[in-house]
Order: structure tokens, then sequence, then C-alpha cells
């Protein structure tokens, strides 16, 4: 196949349809990005121009610094007053960088952002006054004389500011970050770039993932569509064979445990760390208490006998957590932090959670516990259980008791005293 | 001290508190599932549903309002962490 394709020699707009154009720019060196990306072979900041018979639309920007390439490719086909339409698909600096010197320079311009972007725009431009902007969302469209760009509105993919744009009479698709990748190549098309299948998956894994939710949504919209090009704001344009990246997108957003374990069963996974076998004993007997309920299924693990990774994948299905740790100087023991400062990329927002553990003087560890799970937006329905020590007979059953109430809430049969005075809760 | 009753009708519990006191400071300690995010109004992360008693929360200020209108709020649709409780209300995750 021919590679005559080399965008890194020229700052001229690149045609990719009839009147449609990547202005875009290449950042070939970068190797972390947002601090939470390894790009081994840098990235793309995609910008797209699309040409109407009343005007132009500029469909996002480049990171600022990159913003003498974006504009010499924008020159190199229109002039300022012809652009009629600035539309942002998505607000992150890589995107919106350029975007206060385009609104100078083209100040006739209107801008064109979805209704969750509103705040965050006066953030980026730190101007309350003066801004001039229409929110839109799915349904709106603009025309530009003889052809029109119509809005989607496919939130919190991954910023809650997020939309598509899509031309229908090209069939491209804008789509902002959602399929895109940190891969620069200077070839640009899916079609001639090297294999990037392995950078498609890693910038899902870490961008999308905790969005699946949101993800299926934004399939509802635009699995409908033609789609002759998937346009994104990073990484190579998908023109060959685009329905393929929308079709791995939803497998990729597809829950696995449903099918592993039936629609009908609820995962409650218990984690734990033990010093001398008492918080281990504790998770033994909660497990127990958990695995009486029907349709919850219960799952044990020792946190010293596993990986992070693995229990991520675990827990990213799993609809209650409960994590069993002693207290060692004031303090939850080092693997369950290790653990619970690795869920970015996952979502835990209304997953069940719960604490326990055995100490010897103070106990903080299960409290400590607790808050954190509260801050990655689970549900704390139950206090958690400390024991000092080695648990007596009692303590055991009120383990037994504490995983059996976790599990009812799991499956909606708990019972709670009709009502309770503020005052008492812990 | 006037006292109302708030009921978080996805766990079924109902809580008596002081009048005044913020939505935000019951469904934690109580175990529901309105989850918080910035804590402080901005972030419209805990939006919640109020079912019955609409006129029994304080009423929203203008950063409430703002912050419900940008996260696309339906009809009594409230954020916990600002709410403040002045009579019977029940309430739920939005």
């Amino acid at each position: 196949m021919s590679t005559d394709i080399d965008v890194s020699n020229h700052r001229e707009a690149v045609e990719i349809a009839d009147g449609v154009y990547w202005i875009g720019a290449l950042d070939p060196t970068l190797r972390t990005f947002d601090i939470i990306l390894s790009t081994a072979n840098g990235t793309t900041y995609n910008a797209y121009l699309v040409r109407g018979e009343d005007g132009v639309a500029v469909i996002d920007t480049v990171k600022a610094c990159f913003s003498d390439e974006f504009f010499a490719r924008l020159e190199s086909q229109v002039a300022y007053h012809e652009i009629k339409a600035i539309i942002l698909n998505h607000l992150e600096p890589d995107h919106s960088g350029a975007l206060p010197e385009l609104m100078r320079r083209a100040p006739q311009a209107q801008l064109y952002i979805s209704q969750r972007a509103t705040s965050m725009l006066k953030a980026l431009l730190n101007a309350d006054a003066d801004l001039c902007y229409t929110t839109v969302t799915t349904g709106d469209q603009i025309s530009l004389g003889g052809r029109a760009l119509h809005f989607l509105h496919t939130p919190f993919l991954h910023w809650p500011d997020t939309q598509c744009t899509y031309l229908p009479d090209a069939a491209i698709l804008f789509s902002g970050d959602i399929f895109g990748c940190h891969y620069c190549d200077k070839r640009l098309f899916n079609d001639r770039v090297g294999d990037f299948r392995f950078s498609f998956d890693y910038y899902y894994a870490h961008i999308m993932r905790p969005f699946k939710k949101h993800v299926m949504a934004a399939l509802k919209l635009i699995e409908p569509l033609q789609l002759r090009q998937i346009a994104p704001t990073h990484g190579p344009i998908l023109r060959d064979r685009p329905r393929r990246y929308v079709t791995h997108y939803r497998e990729l957003s597809t829950s696995s445990l449903s099918h592993a374990i039936g629609e009908e069963n609820r995962s409650l996974i218990i984690f734990y760390m033990s010093s001398y076998g008492n918080t281990a004993r504790m998770a033994e007997q909660i497990s127990d208490g958990a695995s009486a309920i029907e349709d919850v299924r219960v799952s044990l693990y020792d946190l010293q006998g596993g990986e992070t990774d693995p229990f991520v994948d675990l827990i990213e299905e799993a609809d209650a957590l409960l994590f069993g740790s002693p207290t060692i100087n004031g303090d939850a023991v080092k693997p369950v932090w290790d653990l619970l400062s690795s869920l970015a990329v996952v979502n835990l927002k209304g997953k069940i959670g719960g604490a326990f553990g055995s100490y010897g003087w103070s106990g903080e560890a299960v409290r400590m516990i607790e808050d954190r799970m509260r801050g990655l937006k689970m549900q704390i329905p139950h206090a958690g259980l400390r024991v000092k020590l080695i648990p007596t007979d009692e303590e055991l059953s009120a383990c037994r008791t504490f995983g059996r109430q976790i599990a009812e809430v799991l499956v909606g049969k708990h019972h709670n005293p009709e009502v309770v005075e503020l005052a008492d809760l812990v | 001290m006037a006292k109302a009753k708030i009921t978080f009708e996805d766990i079924g519990q109902t809580v008596n508190v002081p009048a005044g006191t913020r939505v935000i400071e019951v469904s934690e300690k109580i175990g529901a599932g309105i989850i918080y995010g910035c804590r402080e109004g901005d972030c419209g992360t805990c939006m919640m549903h109020v079912t019955e008693g609409w006129n029994n929360l304080t009423e929203p200020s203008v950063l409430e309002e703002k912050v419900l209108k940008e996260n696309m709020a339906g009809r009594h649709d409230r954020l916990a962490c600002q709410a403040q409780i002045l009579g019977d209300c029940k309430v739920k995750p939005a």
C-alpha cells in the first residue's frame, strides 16, 4: 500500500473529504500525557475544518503550544473572516488551547459548546464577561450553506462537557476523544498508519473505562448513523471500516461478569490482609454470613496473594466490596491502600462498601477505609466491624450478621427500623 | 428545637433531624445512595430528586440554581450538599 501521506513535512490542511480538512498538529515526542498516560510514540491533536457555501466551521483546536501549526494549516485553506462557527466538542486544554487566539482572529464566529461546558469555558478563559456562545445538544444543528452539522449530546466521555458533531452529507463523525488514542503517525489515516491497536485499547482502558455507562448511552446515538469516517481528536482518522471501532467500543463496555454468574446474581468481594489470622477469621465469617443470602456470589481474596491489576478488573464488575485490614501504627496496611488508590480507571459510583478488621490498641483502619470508600462515591450501608485482637464467638457471630446484612442490602432484602434519630447514627 | 423527618427512599429509611440540617449530614451517616463529589455545591454530583415535601427544603441559592441548570436537573431536583431540611420530605438519588 502506498505511504505517500506525510503531514510532518508541511503545514497545510489535509483534505479528508469534500470540503473537510484536518488542521491538527503532531506531537511525536510526548511521552506522558495528563500525568497518567504513557505515550510511547507521542500523540496528535486533531482539529478539523468544514467548508459550506455560507462559511466555514472549525471543529476543536489544539494544545496552546501547537497553535502555530494549527493556524498555519487553517490559513492554508480559509481566511479568518470566512469562519462562521467554532465548535468545541471537548474543552480540555489540549483541544481548547488555541481557542482564545482563534476567537480573537475570528471575532464574528459563533462558538458552539455543550451546556455542561459553560462553566469550564469561563474557568479556562478566565473571563466572565464578553463570552458569547451558544449551547447545543442532541437534535440541534447549524447550517453552513448546503450542508449542516448536527450535534450529539455524549457527556462524560471523558469530561462532563463532551459532545460529538456529525456531518451527514459526508457521513463523518467528529467524535472528540471518543474513538481516539495517543498514537502519532504522520500518515494520519487508519489504513496507512502502523499497528495502533494497543494504543487504542490502552486509551480506552485509561480514559473511557470509568464511564462505560456513558459509552453505552453515546453508542445508542452513534450506532444508527451512517459512518464513512470517524474523526477523533487524538490519533488516526478512522476511514477504513469505521464501524468496527464502534463495535469494539460496545464490546469493551459490556459486562462479562453477568455472562459468568447470571444477571440475577450479585457479586460481593471480600479483600483482606491479616497479621495473626484474626482479620482473616473475620473475613471468613463475613463470607459465610453473606453466602447464606440467595443470589449473592461471594469471593474471598487475601491481598497478600494477589496483584493489583486483576483485582481492579474484579472490582469493576462487583456490586459490593468489603475490605478487611488490621490496624498497624494507626493505619490500614499498605496493600489495602495500594488497591484503594488504583481504582481511578473504574467506576465505583454507588457500589456497596464496608470495612472490618482486628486491632490491638486503637483500630483506626476500619473508619479510614470507610472514609476512602465514601470518597470513591461508594455507599456504606452499615458501619464496619472492629474487633480487639482475637475475635470471640460472639464477635464472630457479629461478623456473620454483618456479612448477611451487606448481602441483604445487595438483593434489596434489608430491613431498617422505621425511623431513627440523627443523634443515634454513628 | 424544631424537628423534621427525611426519608431516603432508595434504602427505605427515615431519619428524625433538627430543622436546618443539610441533607449531606444525614445521608452518608445512614448509608443512603446519594453520592458526593466536591461537597460545596459546584460539581452537581450529589443531585437528588425530591419526591415529597419539595417546599420543606430551603430555597436553592443562585449558585445552586446555576449548577442545577448546567447539569440539566429535572423538576424537583436539588443538590444534597446544599439543601437544608426544614420539614418532612422524601428524597432519592437523581
